[in-house]
């Protein structure tokens, strides 16, 4: 039986076209998906090219059916949904190879790009740079032009193809720009995520164990960029607070859970603004600037002066902070915060101990204690290493006393450990020190190898004081840096390793490119769509109004495009442009001219009809006839000045 | 509407050099089945790009839509300012395609391709692609069923190029009509006996020079049976006719009343047809007699032709 509205069959010549479309819209999910899933596609992309080869049918329906339910199947079996993200595209790449092995009408061809189009979409959840963008929009393109050889016949040659679906893509970015700026934007997953939805980050944890932050700056891996509206605060006073260590095991540091009320901050210097765009971390604190002043609503402060977002950030994210550099934090300290801070494993590191006992003895300020043990890691003979030595049992002693070579989370806890010791309240504050500023768009670049620890001691009448004993073993990092700090031959990663040379100049660039691209595309988000409406003229815009908005630009631009299509004349020869313009002057003297008349009979008659004109047209069909017929590139000038000699008017 | 169906029809007849050129006023646009399953797949994409909050999708979708909308643009240009000329109709005898030729002309300096035109659901669509500043004619093949004129019905030209996300689409009705010959059935010329009328100045010359005997086809009057040679082939039903010889140099004439007269009018102007196209097979001179209408003794493809319309148009 024959359909009624059978698609026609999809010429040889098209495959090609439908093959290289999905081609290029799985193949980058090769890297991402498991191997089988490649295999498997790779498997069918070749036998729908050998079937085209030969020019073969495609495969009987039943075996069609039973290929669809072994991919449906190993997919189940892979990831025991056929939902979610990640078997999603699996399935799509497979269907996709499947389409490719049934294609023979023009109806499957426009089902297999649209499934290509669709596989698009799927490629932004690993990546949406600035690398992605521009190479899907080659993919769009080549999707595009197949659209255009399958509907076009096969006279249409590959390049001009290409280029007209160059033509249509530039065509559709305004509407895509207009839809971008004015489309509502709904912020939020519209049902829960499933459980891949986002993959394990890089950053800061909950506890630290020698060698985890020594690890992290191993990366030159971007944690967060900050932007102050004027210049930024010196090096030495950013410090970015992440969590706040309070327990030690004798080998760890972990989190306890918050006890106290909310901090009791007192300001001491005006409020800091600035804007911070945090890389997803997975975690739910905001690495604000010590201190952080007043916060939006949906933020909180915890009882450890660390600033924290409801919902693990898990996407990029920027937020408006302000931050004041001086400040009184817990001038009066809840009781058994004070004494959780006092606490250490019993019986371990008797050496570091009996020096903290020593100094409790001789020195009753505890400001002076402080000052000693800061002395004593300035003088002792201690160093400034990524890769310090291993430490053994009591870790404490063999850090004090015989490898003294350590990094920052060396430094902090044993410096904490000293106190706690001596009988002063401290803990370990983890975050990020620093940053680079980019001399480019002048944001503050704070990198996972600005990752750093430090120490709070807590003083009557002071509060919580920030003490940061790396900054007295090596002023260069807090001053200038890890790169700067670090002995030659450490082992850095490149792409922060690059001291001064025209790399680093690029390396820059291409950090601000990607950044203006975070903030002004990728981030256009809600607040900066209402900010943006607000500056057009329409403060409070609520959906309904950009919705008309959005159709009233719509339909602009669709006249506009229309416009151009339907007023575009076609460009003419200017020799007959020329001719017609004589024709026209001759009729509104009242001499017709039929179409078919050659020039020489219609001189005859005008040389009958209107004698007096007759000189001047023998001269234009002269020039005119040259023009056309003659040897040589037409002499337009001759044929302008004899038309432009014949008169405007009726003359009598 | 009759009055401005009436103009239109004037201007293709009166001035049928002059194209009719395709305006925005004649052309529909609407997406086609491809077009609807796009826009549903943009909008599963949309809910995905707001879902996982992906900005890129977003912007992807987005593009897809100017493209859509750009596509919408081409499609309607591929029709736009087209013109159309109707050609010259050759007449075709009943049961063969009628041929209605469309002169295309593309005036513009971007081809046009796959235009497809098509009179009515049941024939095939004919398809063409202009070059830039090209004129082609499509031909609209019909089926002729009936003798008479047989005009051409409403044509729809469209075109889903370049995305075949929609369809643009016109209806042309040139006034166009073809002569449709009526379905000669060839049967051998009738003997001159019976064509009293040309012994007028040729006397029955032929008649007299026996050649043998023929089968009888239908067209042949019971009285020229011969019915003693029929008789000797023993009851088989095939009647045998005298046949004459030396009638090749003499004049016909096809009478309608030399067909038997107890076939339905149709039956005998297929006859006559036929006889008509046999004797300017052999380059007889003939003429046609048809009650009320006589065309007079000529010889060639211009006879044949005035007396297949006369009887393509014969009213009996």
């Amino acid at each position: 039986m024959k359909f009624r509205n059978s698609s026609p069959p999809l010429a040889y010549g098209d495959f090609p076209w439908v093959f290289a479309g999905a081609l290029a819209t799985t193949l980058p999910h090769a890297g991402h998906q498991p191997l089988w899933v490649t295999a498997m596609a790779a498997s069918l992309f070749l036998w729908a090219f050998l079937r085209w080869q030969k020019q073969a049918a495609p495969p009987v329906r039943w075996l069609l059916v039973a290929l669809v339910v072994a991919v449906c199947g190993a997919v189940l079996l892979q990831y025991r949904t056929l939902f979610g993200r990640d078997a999603g595209v699996a399935l799509l790449v497979l269907f996709s190879a499947l389409k490719l092995l049934e294609l023979k009408t023009r109806r499957d061809a426009v089902a297999a790009v649209t499934l290509g189009y669709f596989l698009l979409l799927t490629h932004y959840f690993d990546a949406q740079g600035i690398p992605t963008a521009i190479g899907l929009l080659v993919a769009a393109t080549l999707l595009t032009a197949t659209l255009i050889r399958i509907h076009g016949g096969p006279l249409l040659k590959p390049l001009p193809t290409l280029r007209f679906a160059a033509v249509l893509m530039v065509q559709a970015v305004p509407f895509m720009l207009v839809l971008y700026l004015l489309f509502p934007r709904i912020s939020g997953p519209l049902w829960g995520l499933p459980q891949d939805a986002h993959a394990g980050r890089s950053g800061l944890s909950d506890q630290m164990a020698p060698g985890s932050i020594a690890n992290l700056a191993m990366s030159g891996e971007i944690a967060f960029r900050v932007r102050f509206p004027g210049r930024p605060p010196e090096r030495n006073r950013l410090y970015w607070r992440g969590p706040v260590l309070d327990s030690y095991d004798g080998k760890n540091w972990r989190a306890l859970p918050p006890m106290g009320g909310a901090p009791q901050l007192t300001f001491r210097s005006p409020a800091l603004a600035y804007e911070s765009t945090v890389e997803p971390h997975g975690r739910r604190w905001l690495l604000a600037l010590d201190a952080p002043g007043a916060l939006p609503s949906n933020f909180g402060l915890s009882s450890t002066l660390t600033a924290t977002i409801r919902e693990p950030l898990i996407q990029r994210q920027r937020f408006s902070l302000s931050a004041h550099l001086e400040y009184a934090f817990n001038v009066e300290e809840d009781q058994r915060v004070r004494e959780r801070n006092l606490q250490l494993p019993a019986r371990t590191n008797p050496q570091a101990r009996a020096l903290a006992e020593s100094w409790r003895q001789a020195l009753p300020d505890p400001a002076q204690r402080i000052d000693k043990a800061l002395a004593l890691f300035a003088n002792g003979g201690f160093a400034y290493t990524l890769t310090p030595p291993l430490l053994g049992e009591q870790p404490m002693d063999d850090f004090l006393f015989s490898t003294k070579r350590g990094f920052c989370e060396h430094f902090a806890s044993a410096f904490v450990f000293l106190m706690r010791a001596s009988g002063i309240p401290a803990r370990v504050v983890t975050g990020y020190q620093g940053g680079e500023l980019n001399p480019v768009d002048k944001f503050l670049v704070v990198r996972q190898s600005d990752a750093h620890a430090w120490a709070e001691v807590w003083l009557a009448e002071k509060g919580w004081v920030r003490v940061d004993p790396t900054a007295v073993v090596s002023p260069e990092r807090i001053g200038e840096g890890i790169t700067a700090a670090l002995p030659e031959g450490e082992p850095l990663p490149a792409a922060i390793q690059l001291r001064s040379d025209w790399l680093r100049d690029v390396r820059f660039r291409w950090e601000a490119m990607n950044n203006a691209w975070n903030q002004y595309v990728l981030g256009y988000n809600t607040e900066r769509q209402r900010d943006l409406l607000s500056r057009m003229g329409f403060p409070d815009a609520d959906w309904r109004n950009l919705a008309a908005l959005l159709a009233a630009a719509c339909a602009t631009l669709f006249i506009l495009v229309a416009a151009w299509a339907v007023l575009q004349r076609p460009r003419r020869d200017p020799v007959q442009r020329l001719w017609d313009i004589a024709l026209h002057r001759l009729r509104r003297s009242g001499v017709n001219s039929a179409p078919w008349e050659t020039p020489n009979h219609l001189l005859n008659r005008v040389e009958a009809e209107l004698p007096q004109w007759a000189p001047a047209f023998t001269e234009v069909v002269s020039a005119y006839l040259d023009a056309r017929y003659g040897p040589g590139p037409a002499d337009l000038n001759r044929l302008r000045a004899a038309v432009a000699r014949l008169p405007r008017w009726r003359t009598l | 509407m009759f009055e401005e169906l009436k103009r239109r029809l004037f201007r293709w007849q009166s001035d049928g050099i002059a194209p009719l050129k395709l305006s925005q006023r004649r052309i529909y646009i609407l997406p086609t089945r491809a077009g609807l399953l796009f826009a549903v797949m943009l909008l599963a994409m949309l809910t995905g790009a707001i879902n996982y909050n992906l900005a890129l999708g977003h912007a992807l979708v987005f593009l897809l839509f100017g493209l859509a909308m750009s596509g919408l643009v081409h499609t309607f240009r591929n029709l736009y300012g087209l013109s159309i000329a109707p050609g010259r109709c050759i007449p075709c005898y009943a049961g063969e395609q009628a041929i209605f030729p469309l002169l295309l002309a593309n005036d513009s300096d971007r081809p046009r391709p796959t235009l497809r035109l098509r009179a009515n659901k049941a024939n095939e669509a004919a398809q063409c692609s202009l070059a830039p500043h090209e004129t082609r004619s499509v031909q609209i093949g019909i089926q002729a069923t009936h003798r008479g004129w047989l005009a051409l019905p409403r044509v729809r030209l469209e075109t889903v190029y370049p995305l075949g996300l929609f369809v643009a689409w016109s209806y042309l009705q040139p006034e166009m009509r073809v002569l449709v010959y009526p379905r000669p059935e060839i049967t051998p010329l009738p003997p001159e006996a019976a064509i009293h009328a040309a012994g007028e100045y040729r006397g029955d010359v032929g008649q007299e020079d026996f050649s043998g005997f023929r089968p009888r086809q239908p067209a042949d009057p019971l009285r020229h049976v011969a019915w003693k040679a029929s008789a000797r082939l023993g009851g088989s039903d095939t009647l045998l006719v005298k046949q004459f010889s030396g009638g090749a140099a003499s004049d016909l004439c096809l009478d309608w009343l030399a067909t038997p007269d107890h076939a339905s009018a149709e039956q005998r102007i297929a006859w006559l047809a036929g006889w008509v196209v046999a004797a300017a097979a052999e380059r007889r001179r003939f003429s046609l007699r048809l009650p009320g209408h006589e065309i007079p003794t000529d010889e060639g493809d211009g006879q044949m032709h005035r007396c297949l319309e006369a009887l393509a148009l014969f009213e009996p």
